[in-house]
Order: structure tokens, then sequence, then C-alpha cells
């Protein structure tokens, strides 16, 4: 392998937002290279739900047209798999779920389910559900393909990847990021995407306008295969998650836990017995897989802004860096989050869909206590 | 005096069901149906080790039949727990009690190595055959072949030939047995066959196992020579004993690869205190090595030196040293890797590494799709496992996303030593080069019955959130003001 001295773009972070950005530039012809200091999707980016929902994103129209072609624009298998059905538990439930769907863009469209529909379509749910909603948009996808996807498509496209390479400082030029420094030495840039997830804060910091963000930990659980339903992507009682194309119950939900960025930057990850709890409201919410085992549970870290919104901009501090953080919903809109941090470094705004929401200077007055003003701070405990 | 309160629990007898889904051991369908009557198999239990009763005896709140299949504890990344917890089941029940103290004596399991025609009843582990034979009266094939010579494999033979199991041979690919060579001597003088430079090209049978084909293999591991069938009607896999590190890793301890541990073990001070200040580890999930599976007060030793950190009263025990493992007398890193080798990749036929997700260890290596999404045929599909790495040795946990390799129910029991050794041999980087596949709770299947049983706390109720439940997330973006502060904010601003 010829030893690589930087690229065009250089891209912090291999999770879904940063690889997704470097296959659309690769597929533009950019010179990118992508740099993740563990194993590409290692992080949030390869332990979500693979839902692909945020219907009030900007981004949203553009992600429907590209999930179902994205196994052709890759060349790889996501496991895309379309339309999502919300169960109701209880009556409590429905009547959210109606005002909800009520408030829906009309360009969407949803209806209601009866019994025989629902046991048709969701045939692990019970009687007890109050009602259901059928959603004929958004889906799920399978997160480890879709991110080994990206990487592999943006390498079929001549990007490169760098993985177990910590990104570590910067060197600049007057108001240039000029390379990235690195475990493996410096790597020259002519532009600099930092998606680094919950590090994005950190290292936005280190180059004077820092991205305010708090990480919370999440957790999921998965069953062992369980016959195909008619939709997977089935939410409700709390909790999100799918059926995958193998059969396996995903589900997660629950209280999320705030955290310090850990010292060397890599999260531990530790699942809890939240399990427990997740897998009651799961039987409540699909009765007839009550036996079903559970045979693995995880957690993942979370990138949140403090409205919970995007941030795609340029630094203004250092004008040839762009900051990308999806705040949590970033895998389903990974397709045209990508495709928009193309558009921004390659032609200086984005083609699509107006992103003006995602600017960097609306936290321009955040008091400087925001998290502990949103009660997203971590429990003082001692560490084992 | 009074002593701490004790609670021991362990999952034996298991149940015939359990043992059905290969947990926790590699039973290979070989335990007759004796299994199923719960009485007798908890009389067998208790009689085969006089320290259950002793325990009982000195007030030990025994809990035979529980697993615990989680521990968890406060530490990097998790802050809300109430402490040390350790997450129990048993057929109808499950539940978290707290502890002060947790050792964990989790024992030993047996490495899986493929061959066409593994997965046929009657290939089964060591360990599981010795448990069903000497410990529960309850294995069904009398006439077995035992793969391996390590002083764990030999052990585990004469075990068998003690409970009336009938040894036709004892195979070896390499040159000579690697075991103490007493035991070598006792098993040939009781007329056991070893066939060095030999393995196994194929188990027979129609239902079960009927008989093996075995073959001379030369220095590299291919077959040479005529094959030879050999009449049994089972296969003792004995070629990788390895401690049973799952609930100690996912707790979170550092486990690391030591050869002369027999592989990933925990890392521990001399008090075998782990990583997690409260968490100790003893006996075979501490450590494998030959004196200490021939000889059991070395295990016994380390329980004791454990206690002894507990009370805080080490001197009370006489400790005079702490045993080492013995210098391995063969290198169990290119040992292993060769089995793999000679059985896996050189085999006849392709059949499934992985039998739960049904993969093969071509799949594996070339990193395919699972076969059930039909990507076979597809023509940018020639990814091989070089196009995962960059700089650092495969991790099998990446292959297991992408293969499914280790990812079905019996979570991993039966490939997962044979899959670090399949990515070490095509990295050609030697086994403790790969990292740990991980671990995650609960490390049995654990029905969701049984799960939704623990306690929630209303605390946790209260605050459960489908997503999380910030409400400017859900905004449409022509509602977002030019700033965003909390103050300004009504919707996020908290109560
Ligand atoms: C349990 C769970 C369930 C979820 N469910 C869903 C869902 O159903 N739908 C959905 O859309 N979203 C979901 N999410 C959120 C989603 O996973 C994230 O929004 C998304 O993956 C973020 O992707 P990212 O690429 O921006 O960040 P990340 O995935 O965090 O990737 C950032 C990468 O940057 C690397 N990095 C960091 N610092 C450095 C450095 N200094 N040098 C080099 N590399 C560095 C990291 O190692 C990491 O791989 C879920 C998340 C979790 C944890």
């Amino acid at each position: 392998m010829t030893e690589i001295n930087g690229a065009s773009v250089v891209i912090v972070g291999g999770g879904v937002t940063g690889l997704s950005a470097a296959w659309w530039l690769a597929q533009s012809g950019v010179d990118v290279l992508v740099i993740e200091k563990g194993i590409v999707g290692w992080e949030a980016s390869g332990r979500n739900g693979g839902g692909c929902g945020h219907v009030t994103s900007p981004l949203y129209a553009e992600m429907l047209r590209l999930w179902p072609i994205m196994d052709e624009l890759l060349g790889y298998p996501t496991e895309f798999s379309a339309n999502r059905i919300h169960l109701a538990v209880t009556e409590e439930q429905l009547t959210v779920q109606k005002r909800s769907a009520a408030a829906l863009n009309p360009g969407y469209r949803c209806e209601l389910l009866d019994q025989k529909q629902l046991r048709e379509l969701v045939p692990l749910a019970g009687d007890n559900v109050a009602g259901a909603h059928f959603y004929h948009f958004g889906g799920h996808a399978n997160p480890h393909r879709t991110v080994q996807g990206y990487a592999w498509g943006m390498q079929d496209h001549g990007g490169r990847l760098m993985q177990h390479c910590a990104v570590t400082g910067f060197r600049t030029e007057g108001e240039r990021v000029v390379g990235v420094e690195t475990e493996r030495g410096l790597l020259g840039c002519d532009q600099l995407v930092i998606a680094a997830g919950p590090q994005t804060g950190h290292l936005s910091a280190i180059l004077g306008q820092e991205v305010p963000m708090a990480s919370a930990r999440a957790e999921m659980i998965v069953t062992e295969p369980l016959p195909l339903m008619p939709y997977g992507g089935v939410d409700g009682n709390g909790l999100h998650g799918r059926q995958t194309l193998r059969g396996n119950l995903a589900f997660g939900g629950g209280p999320h836990e705030w955290l310090e960025l850990p010292e060397g930057g890599v999260f531990a990850n530790p699942s809890t017995p939240l399990m427990g709890h997740i897998g009651r409201r799961l039987i409540e919410m699909m009765p007839k897989a009550a036996h079903a085992r559970i045979i693995r549970s995880w957690a993942g870290v979370i990138e949140n802004t403090p409205d919970g919104r995007p941030v795609i901009d340029r630094l203004s501090t250092f004008p040839n860096v762009l900051v990308a953080t999806m705040s949590s919903v970033g895998f389903g809109l990974s397709p045209s989050s990508g495709r928009a941090i193309r558009d921004v470094v390659v032609d200086g705004a984005c083609s699509f869909a107006d992103i003006s929401s995602f600017r960097l200077a609306r936290f321009a007055r955040l008091e400087p206590d925001w998290r502990e003003l949103q009660g997203w701070v971590a429990l003082a405990t001692e560490d084992r | 005096m009074r002593g701490l309160a004790v609670v021991l629990i362990d999952e034996n007898p298991v149940l015939f069901k359990t043992m059905c889904d290969e947990v926790p051991l590699h039973y290979g369908q070989g335990m007759s149906s004796a299994v199923r009557n719960r009485n007798a198999m908890i009389e067998a239990f208790v009689t085969s080790e006089p320290l259950i009763q002793a325990a009982f005896e000195a007030g030990v709140d025994v809990r035979l039949g529980t697993t615990c299949w989680g521990l968890y504890a406060n530490g990097p990344g998790v802050h809300w727990l109430p402490g040390t917890v350790a997450g129990l089941a048993d057929e109808e029940r499950g539940w978290l009690i707290g502890a002060e103290h947790v050792i964990v004596a989790a024992g030993r399991r047996d490495m899986g190595l493929g061959f066409p025609g593994w997965e046929k009843p009657g290939v089964i582990g060591a360990t599981a055959a010795v448990t069903l034979a000497a410990r529960l009266g309850a294995l069904n094939p009398r006439r077995v072949v035992i793969l391996g010579t390590s002083a764990e494999a030999l052990s585990a033979a004469v075990a068998l030939h003690d409970a009336g199991v009938e040894i036709t041979a004892i195979v070896e690919q390499a040159a000579e047995p690697v075991g103490p060579g007493h035991l070598v001597t006792k098993l040939r003088a009781a007329g056991c066959e070893f066939l060095t430079h030999h393995i196994v090209r194929e188990a027979l049978g129609r239902e079960s196992v009927e008989g093996v084909l075995i073959a001379a293999v030369d220095k590299t591991g291919r077959a040479v020579g005529e094959e030879r069938r050999i009449e049994c009607e089972g296969v003792v896999l004995a070629v990788g004993t390895t401690p049973v590190v799952d609930v100690l890793a996912a707790l979170g301890c550092h486990i690391a690869f030591q050869p002369e541990r027999g592989g990933y073990a925990p890392v521990m001070d001399m008090d075998q205190r782990t990583s997690v200040h409260n968490v100790f580890a003893v006996g075979d999930c501490a450590g494998i090595w030959p004196e200490k599976s021939l000889d059991r007060s070395i295990a016994a030793g380390e329980g004791q030196r454990a206690v002894g950190a507990i009370l805080g009263d080490a001197k009370n025990y006489e400790l005079t040293e702490v045993p080492e493992p013995d210098v391995p007398t063969y290198d169990i890193s290119a040992y292993r890797m060769a089995w793999v080798r000679a059985s896996v990749i050189e085999a006849r036929a392709e059949f499934h590494v992985c039998q739960c997700e049904e993969v093969t260890a071509r799949e594996i290596l070339e990193v395919r799709p699972p076969r059930y999404l039909g990507w076979q045929g597809a023509s940018r599909n020639d990814r091989s496992l070089f196009s995962l790495l960059d700089k650092a040795p495969p991790n099998p946990d990446h292959v297991k996303r992408l293969t499914r390799a280790g990812m079905g129910p019996c979570q991993g029991r039966r490939c997962r030593e044979q899959i670090a050794a399949l990515l070490a041999l095509q990295a050609t980087v030697p086994l403790g080069a790969v990292p740990l596949a991980g671990y995650r709770a609960p490390v049995r299947p654990l029905p969701l019955v049984i799960a939704s049983q623990l306690l929630e706390t209303a605390d946790q109720a209260r605050h459960w959130e489908l997503w999380f439940g910030i409400p400017s997330q859900w905004q449409s973006p022509c509602e977002i003001p030019e700033f965003f502060t909390v103050a300004t904010n009504e919707v996020t601003s908290r109560e």
C-alpha cells in the first residue's frame, strides 16, 4: 500500500455521517480520506435501532427517495425495508398516536389499521393492542451492513479509509486548517469535515468554535430469530426497533443516562438490567413473542445538540472546516446527510434542501451551563 | 464467629431443553433421556461433588438449577446502578440480587472444531461429555473418538474411560501427544489407540454419529494417504479447553490472551481479584493449565485466596506461595490454529462453522452477506477479509456483524474460538492477536417472559422515553428560532 499523505478532503469519523459524506464525495471524483479511531461504525452507527425516521427533518424527503435505491447505488445490501407500523398498547398511547398522525404533513400517508389488518401485519401482537397506525413511509435498515456499504462503496470510487487511527489535533495556517495530526502522523487537507459523533464538540472546540454537545447512553436488546412478520418496522409502547430480516426482534428505549466524554475518547458501552424492562414492554406489545429468548443486549453513546437538531455548517473560525452531527437521528437520515455534506463541501450549498436550520450560529447565545439547565448531566459516582 | 452471608449459584443440573440448545456447553445432543428426570439429576449432581453438601451444612444459600446470566456494576459509562448486581434466573423466574463481593467460578468449556458432519448428534465438547458421563451418568454414546491430546484432553479421556465409555481412538494432528506422558501411557495400557498426525475427515451416520473417517495429515495439515473408517457413536472435541469468561467479560473485567492460562482469561492480582475491585475469578475460569487440571487443590487454593482477600485476613489461610501456571509444553496458539487449518480450511467439503446462522468458513473469510439476502451472485460482492483490515488484526465482532457468524442463539459457544483461529490463519497473525469476540448480557439465552420480571423502579418508569423526548427535535425547521437558548426555549426547558 502506498503511504497516505492526506487528501483534498479529510473526514474525521467513520460513522454513518462521515462515511456517507465520503461516499458521496468519492462519487463526485473528490479525493477523500476518512480517518477513524477504531473500526468503522464501532460507535452509535453500529449500535442503533436501524430506524429511518425523523419526518420533520429538511433532509427527510431526499432520504425517502434514496433508501429504496441505496443497495443499487452502493453495490452492497443494506437490508432496507420500507414503511413503519406504530402500535398502541393502551388507549392513552392511541390518543397520542392519533394526534401525531393528524399533525402529519398531508404529503405523507398514514392510516389506522383495523384489528384484522393488525393481526395480519403484526402476528406477534396481542389482542390487547388498542390500535395501530400504518405509515406508508419511513422504514428500517441494517446498520452494520449500511456502514460497511458506505465504506466499501467509497473505496470502490477511489476514496480511502484509515482505521485504528485517532485524530489528536490540527495544523492551521491563518484561517485555514491545512492538516490533521494523527497517531500516524500529519495528514494534509484542503478541506476538513468533522463528523466524529459525540467527539465533534471537543474537536471543534480545539478550532475555536465549539459545537455544543452532550452524550447519553441508550440500550437495546435482541432476541433469537422468530418467523418473519410481513412488516418488521414496528414501534410502540415506549420502544423503537425492528424485526431484522433474519427474524430477530431488536428493540430499545428507556431512560437515557447522560455521560461525560471519557478520557482517551473511547466509550465503554456497558449495558444494564434495563434489558429486562425493555423486554417487558416488548411482550406487552407482542405477547406472542413472550417465550422468545433474548440473546444479547448492548448500549451505544448518542450525540445530542442542545435543541436536538443537526449541525451541518462551516466553522466561522476556520471556513475550510465543516462540522456535521445529526443529533441522535443520524442513521436513518445518513443517505441524505452525506449528500448535503458533499454539496456544501463541493458547491458551497445544499442543492436539494434548505438546511439553514442546521447552522451553528444558532447557539451563539447559548448559556454556558446549558447542560445543567436542561438536566443533561452525568450522575456522580465513584468508578469501580 | 459469624461469617458472611453467602449465596452460591450454579446452573447445574442443566435442563434437558437448555442442553438441546447447546447451552452452556456443547452437549452435541449426546445426553440421554435420563436428563429429563429432574430429581434424579439433582441427586446425581449433588452426589458427584461432596463439597455441595458441605456448603449446605455450613449454611450457604445454595441455589442449584439457577443461572447467573449477567453481572453489573457502576463504572465507566454507567452510574445509575445501586451497586454490584447479579442477574439470576431459574426455570420460571428472573430476578436481581445485590452483592458486596462476587466470586466467579464459572469453569471451562471447549473450543468447537468443525469438519464435514460435525453438526450430527454425537459430536460433543469434552467438558459436556465428562459432565454427562461422569457426573450425571447420562451420556448416550458408549464408544467415542477423542480429538486432542493436551492434559485436559487426556484427563477427559481417563474420566470417560473410568465412567465406562469405550475410547476407540485418540486423534491428534500434531506429530506427538502434547499432554503428559504418564497419561498417554495409562491410556495406552487401557487399550486406547493414539493416532498422531491424523484428523477426522468426516463424521458419518444418518440420525447421529455412527463412525468417522480419519486420515493422516502432512506438516501443512493436508490429508495424505488412505482414509480409514472407525466405528463410534461419538466424537469428543478436546482440542482447546478454555476458561468460561463470559460473565466477567460482559461486566467489563479486563480479559487478555494468556496462553499459560488456556487462552483468553481474566487479568487478576495475587488475590484472584479481577480489574473490577470486588469481583474475583477462581478455578478454571481464572485459567487452565496442566498441573491445575490434574490437581484440584490448586483451584481450591484460588478460592481460599479470594476469600482471604474479602475477609481481609489472608494470614489465616496459611498461604505459602501462589502457584504459577506451568510453562506450556506446546504453543497453544499454533496448536489450535493447526487443528483449524487441517480440519476446517483443508476440509474436503464445505460445512457450517457457525451452526446457528449456517455460515461456512469461506463465507466468513470472504465476508459474505448471509445467503437469505440473496446477494451470492452480485458482481461487486467479492470482498475478502482484507477489505476490512487496516494496520490491525481482524476483529471477530466486525466479521460477525457482516456475516452473522457467532450471532445465533448458542451465542457463539461452538464457533467463537474456531472463527478466531480462522481469522488468525487468514491474516497470518498469532491467535492472541485476534481480539476476544464480545460477550454481552444475557450470557445465557433468556426468555423475554423471564427477563421481564426484573424489578423496575418507579423512577425508571417515570423517565421512560422512546427517544430523548426533546420537543424541539420534532419541530418543523420553520419554527426554529434564530438563536437557541435554554431560557427562551419553552419546549425544552424542564419542570
Ligand atoms: C441504541 C441506539 C439506537 C439508535 N437508534 C437510531 C435509529 O433507530 N435511527 C436513527 O436514525 N438513529 C438512531 N440512533 C442514533 C444514530 O446511531 C446516530 O445518530 C448516528 O449513528 C451518528 O452517526 P455519526 O457518524 O454522526 O456518529 P458516530 O456513529 O458516533 O461516529 C463517529 C465516529 O467518529 C470516530 N471518532 C471520534 N473521535 C475521533 C477522533 N479523534 N479521531 C478519529 N475518529 C474519531 C468514532 O470512533 C466514531 O466511529 C441510535 C443510537 C443508539 C446508540
